[in-house]
């Protein structure tokens, strides 16, 4: 029960978002300061968590393949960026936004509701759902497909590092094994599952903002609760785009 | 005219609201006054449509401002500047932004025309220079006072002041309450002021209401509060902890 209640309000301040975005006045100036915000705050975890990634891929998987196959490091290139494009960087971005994001957002909504600036907003008639909730879904559901890719290419070339340096591969060998294994629609497919990430991450870091209430007690409970409950959406709903449309 | 008429607000099992009836006439200055937790920015926020009484009704202008859609309630709001208890300044922006929210939201004002406006409502609160400011540099009484210049700065009919002077040195105190009388008495603005303050609330107030209990239990002229025969009334005013009021309970 106390689930379908969440769910019904995560889907209905969803529907708000979305009857909003096309009101006047529009919030463009808001949306590109978002978009900013999430760019510059993100870009460093991101490019940690996709080199890393990319490069304990590369690891892992060569040090198995090379117990019974010479020569693994030929192979990599096509298994790193299937692995990442297709599965592991959207998700892991997914997660690390909604660590880095998700409660950015609950916690400045947050914060704004306690301190009457929600209130505040509504008094010169400007709707908060519009005023807050619009740039930050939109900046949200651009930002995580950029960063996916940004993530998609990082993760490759650490992927590369650790052909070239741990298993005696070549830059051509990896390249030409991505070629072989890689399709253009396992990126889009990757990047189209972070749009619905984007748009959990928002949607639940907005509605955890706005029923805020108790001071900073409050604001920290509602950041800690948009982190678990987008993270575990986030994986849900992966597992239901994975399975049901390719 | 707001008209308040019997209206009843609890949050919970706690009644904060119980039975109200209250009318600020067009044009005039009403001050509430009333124990720190009664109700009173409760009131307020009645007023301006963020809660919504439990029972009885809310009129401004002759519209039941409960019975409002979304869209009529911001167009009545656009008649109204509100000053919060604490201040309510969005941290994100800048005094600047701040003060000038409304007009660049709903004016077609240029950037120059919003800037000398911005710096003559900052300049009528006693501020300047402090335009690119964040909110979090700003001094509490500060922080009060851009409120203030940001509730006046669309030339709103009615303000609603959530203890204006609070937190302010006496000479300052002194200047918002000049302001507040000249608002009224040059642009004919309709006011509530809630404060703690009675030499202000005498100085401002064309009618004085105290809140006890949930209710109006006195309202009158200046003039009619300070020779009450009301107890109550009696012992809040001259600020004694003994009388019909328990400090405690
Ligand atoms: N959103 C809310 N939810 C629950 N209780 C509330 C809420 N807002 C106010 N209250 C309660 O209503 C009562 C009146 O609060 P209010 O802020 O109106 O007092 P006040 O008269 O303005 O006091 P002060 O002079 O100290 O500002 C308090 O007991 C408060 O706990
Ligand atoms: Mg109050």
């Amino acid at each position: 029960m106390v689930f379908l209640a969440e769910a019904g309000k995560f889907t209905g301040l969803f529907g708000q978002i979305l009857l909003w975005t096309f009101k006047k006045p529009s919030e463009g100036k808001n949306i590109f300061e978002q978009m900013v915000l999430i760019g510059n705050k993100s870009l460093g975890v991101v490019t940690i968590t996709s080199l890393s990634t990319g490069m304990i891929l590369a690891l892992q998987t060569g040090t198995a393949i090379e117990r019974k196959i010479s020569g693994a490091a030929n192979m990599l290139g096509g298994i790193v960026s299937l692995a990442l494009t297709r599965e592991l960087a959207p998700v892991l971005i997914g997660l690390v936004m909604a660590g880095k994001i998700g409660s950015a957002i609950a916690a400045e909504i947050g914060t704004m509701n306690v301190t009457e600036q929600v209130d505040a907003l509504k008094t010169m008639a400007t709707n908060p759902v519009k005023y807050l909730g619009v740039p930050r879904f939109i900046s949200a559901i651009f930002m995580l497909p950029l960063l996916t890719i940004y993530a998609d290419l990082l993760g490759t070339l650490g992927g590369l590092f650790i052909s070239l340096n741990i298993f005696d591969g070549t830059t051509t060998g990896y390249f030409d094994s991505l070629n072989m294994y890689m399709r253009l629609d396992d990126v889009f497919k990757g990047l189209f599952k972070t749009i619905f990430f984007g748009a959990i991450i928002a949607v639940v870091g907005c509605q955890k903002g706005f029923e805020t209430e108790g001071g900073a007690e409050g604001v920290g409970k509602s950041t800690t609760s948009s982190v678990v409950i987008s993270s575990m959406l986030i994986l849900v709903t992966d597992y239901i785009l994975t399975a049901f449309l390719w | 005219m707001i008209k308040l008429s019997n209206i009843t607000k609890s949050f919970g099992a706690q009644q904060v609201i119980n039975g109200l009836s209250l009318e600020i006439p067009d044009k005039k200055t009403v001050v509430i006054i009333g124990r720190s937790g009664c109700g009173k920015s409760v009131l307020l926020k009645h007023m301006i449509g963020l809660l919504k009484p439990d029972a009885g009704s809310i009129f401004i202008k002759d519209r039941d401002i409960a019975k409002l859609n979304s869209k009529e309630l911001d167009e009545a709001r656009r008649h109204f500047g509100m000053l919060f208890q604490g201040a309510a300044l969005f941290d994100s922006l800048t005094v600047a932004e701040n003060v000038g929210f409304a007009l660049e939201r709903f004016t077609k004002k240029s950037p120059v025309e919003i800037r000398n406006i911005v710096k003559e409502k900052l300049a009528l609160v006693g501020l300047e220079n402090v335009e690119e400011k964040k909110p979090a540099e700003l001094s509490g009484g500060m922080k009060k006072r851009v409120g203030l210049a940001r509730a006046i700065a669309m030339d709103p009919e009615i303000i609603l002041y959530d203890e204006p002077t609070t937190g302010l040195d006496p000479i300052m105190s002194d200047t918002i309450n000049e302001l507040i009388v000249s608002l009224q008495q040059k642009l004919k603005i309709t006011s509530v002021v809630v404060t703690h303050d009675m030499k202000s609330a005498y100085h401002i107030g064309d009618k004085i209401a105290m809140m006890y209990d949930g209710k109006i239990i006195e309202e009158g002229t200046p003039a009619e509060i300070q020779n009450t025969n009301n107890a109550t009334v009696r012992q809040f005013i001259s600020g004694s902890s003994k009388g019909p009021i328990q400090v405690l309970g």
